[in-house]
């Protein structure tokens, strides 16, 4: 696989729920080691789309392809094991289990089991607050210690594509500024991100590439600095 | 003094068996949100399995049992008793926990996406197949389950006014019951099994985004839990001793109450929600009158969703933002 190759292709796909179409006939690529930003407003499908590359909805047409092979209606917990691994949204951590429980379950699916290890140290390195609080149920977390949880646990999957669903939602300043900066950590380790976020400006100054979505489609997309410095996109979404 | 002992270990003993009964319907709650109005017939299968089990290989495992302890297969043991005890209620657990699997697969899987009603309306047609298949299998007519203990007589101690009489069968289904439950509690929060079943009984979605095939794992908890029934019903068959197609609606139904007072999808809670019934029911017995014991449990139910009806150890799950 070249360099430029792209790691994941989104082609022509239509999802919806029930009657309701929720993405219409959508196509974008992400390049490989690239931090690509799906950004929109709510209800746009950001995370629909997300759902459907993880498998968790199956697409009504379309094709998705990971490295090279075509994954569209995978069950999820089989797309999990090719190293695509997602946040989701809300933080989606299991409330009922330890700290340490969900570090653990993140390594369900992960290919090489001797890094177990080595990679639960990496996270707790990441996130010491999670370290000290790896017995602790993790329904009593704060908000911030839970969504830290959330990308650590994604990351024991040893993901080579890695799907962030709003991880600076509900979060102080301080700490989505320290979100951000371990996202670009993560990303030049060389692992790819696709990364959903409201908080277009800040999403849009980490990314590579920004995808903006309206109600289910593609309204512009481009280089992240591009869309930064277009009027359009200013007023629209970053609130100029 | 003594009375109150006596109606203590039949109480013991009886909750014991709604709490192995009662952890299949918390167990299967917790991970579909169902209830599994089958789950009672699970135990009547439990049960009739025991007792086919019994009179066609029982002798003959009693036999090799008091052989290989005492060298005769005449001589009976204790021991022998027991292990034959063990031996029935392992086939009837693995009898069962095929039953289960069968139960999700065909029944209840094809349903998952439904609207919950379709699913419970479902569960009460599966419970009526097997009455009713129970019934054309096996007749309607009570059958006796052979006494692997009828050697062994009662434990007595003190006497006249302060006499503790205990039936040795009383002591082997509390025993057993607490090991089985001290198994599945190991299972439960040590095992990645275990763990996986949590995580699935938090969110289906979120499971499987981890990479758990939570297909598989709900089909595990079905099994399991129906396995737990079928020791029930085994064991409740040699304490009466009696079996019938429609003996698994009763115990079934209290099982639920017991469910629900500990907090449904919990399963520290089905257990003591279960030996509070158990005791219970003996006391009013004892104490009171004999008559209202079977409605002791409904009562209970009634009042705990009076009064907290989440159950005695269940929480609300609250998010964070
Ligand atoms: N489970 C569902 N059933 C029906 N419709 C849904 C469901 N989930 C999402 N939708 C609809 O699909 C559309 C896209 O939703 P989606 O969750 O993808 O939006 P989003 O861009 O992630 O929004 P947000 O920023 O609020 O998270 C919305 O109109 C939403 O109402
Ligand atoms: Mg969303």
């Amino acid at each position: 696989m070249s360099k430029n190759e792209p790691i994941l292709q989104f082609n022509d796909v239509s999802v919806y729920y029930g009657i309701i179409q929720a993405i219409h006939n959508m196509s974008f690529s992400v390049e490989k080691g690239q931090i690509v930003t799906l950004v929109g407003a709510n209800g746009a499908g950001k995370s629909t789309t997300l759902r459907a590359i993880s498998g968790l909805i199956k697409p009504k047409s379309g094709s998705i392809v990971f490295k090279g092979e075509n994954i569209t209606g995978l069950p999820a917990h089989e797309i999990v094991r090719k190293r695509l691994c997602q946040a989701p949204e809300g933080r989606g951590i299991f409330l009922n289990l330890t700290v340490e429980e969900n570090m653990d379950l993140g390594a369900w699916a992960a290919p090489d089991k001797g890094a177990y290890q080595a990679n639960m140290d990496k996270g707790y390195q990441l996130f010491p607050r999670l370290r000290e609080r790896r017995n602790q149920l993790s329904g009593t977390l704060s908000g911030g210690e839970q969504q830290m949880l959330a990308i650590a646990r994604a990351l024991m999957g040893q993901p080579e594509l890695l799907l962030l669903d709003e991880p600076s939602l509900g979060l102080a300043p301080q700490i989505i500024e320290k979100i951000f900066e371990i996202i670009t950590d993560i990303n030049k380790t060389g692992m790819t991100i696709v990364l959903v976020e409201q908080n277009a400006l800040q999403a849009l100054q980490v990314a590579h590439y920004g995808i903006v979505l309206e109600t289910g489609k593609i309204k512009t997309h481009g280089p992240a600095g591009d869309l930064l410095r277009s009027d359009e996109i200013r007023k629209a979404y970053l609130g100029d | 003094m003594a009375e109150f002992a006596q109606y203590i270990i039949n109480g013991l003993s009886q909750g014991g068996t709604y709490a192995l009964i009662a952890l299949g319907y918390t167990m299967v709650f917790g991970i579909l949100q169902l209830i599994n109005f089958a789950h009672g017939e699970v135990f009547m299968l439990g049960a009739f399995t025991g007792l086919y089990t019994s009179k066609y290989a029982g002798l003959a495992i009693l036999g090799t049992f008091n052989r290989l302890l005492t060298g005769s297969a005449e001589t009976a043991s204790t021991g022998a008793a027991i292990l034959t005890a063990i031996v029935i209620i392992l086939v009837a657990m693995c009898v069962c926990a095929a039953v289960g699997f069968c139960v999700e697969r065909l029944a209840y899987r094809p349903l998952r996406a439904s609207p919950r009603i379709n699913l419970l309306i479902t569960a009460v047609g599966v419970s009526l197949f097997f009455q009713n298949a129970g019934q054309l299998l096996f007749g309607s007519d009570p059958k006796a389950f052979p006494d692997l203990f009828e050697n062994l007589e009662p434990w007595t101690f003190g006497a006249d006014e302060n006499l503790i009489v205990i039936n040795p069968l009383q002591v082997f289904v509390f025993i057993t019951a607490i090991t089985l439950m001290l198994i599945l509690r190991h299972v439960i929060f040590h095992t990645r099994l275990g763990r996986a079943m949590r995580a699935v009984s938090f969110n289906h979605d979120l499971a499987s985004l981890m990479g758990i095939p939570t297909n598989q794992i709900i089909a595990a908890t079905f099994m399991m839990g129906s396995s737990l029934a079928g020791a029930a019903g085994v064991m409740v068959g040699m304490t009466y001793p009696k079996v019938e197609p429609l003996m698994g609606s009763l115990p079934g139904l209290k099982a639920f109450c017991a469910a629900v007072l500990g907090g449904i999808g919990n399963v520290t809670g089905a257990v003591l929600g279960s030996f509070i019934l158990g005791l219970a029911e003996a006391l009013l017995s004892g104490y009171g009158t004999p008559t209202y014991k079977d409605a002791l449990a409904f009562t209970i139910l009634i009042l705990i969703l009076l009064v907290k009806p989440s159950g005695l150890l269940g929480v609300n799950r609250t998010e964070k933002v």
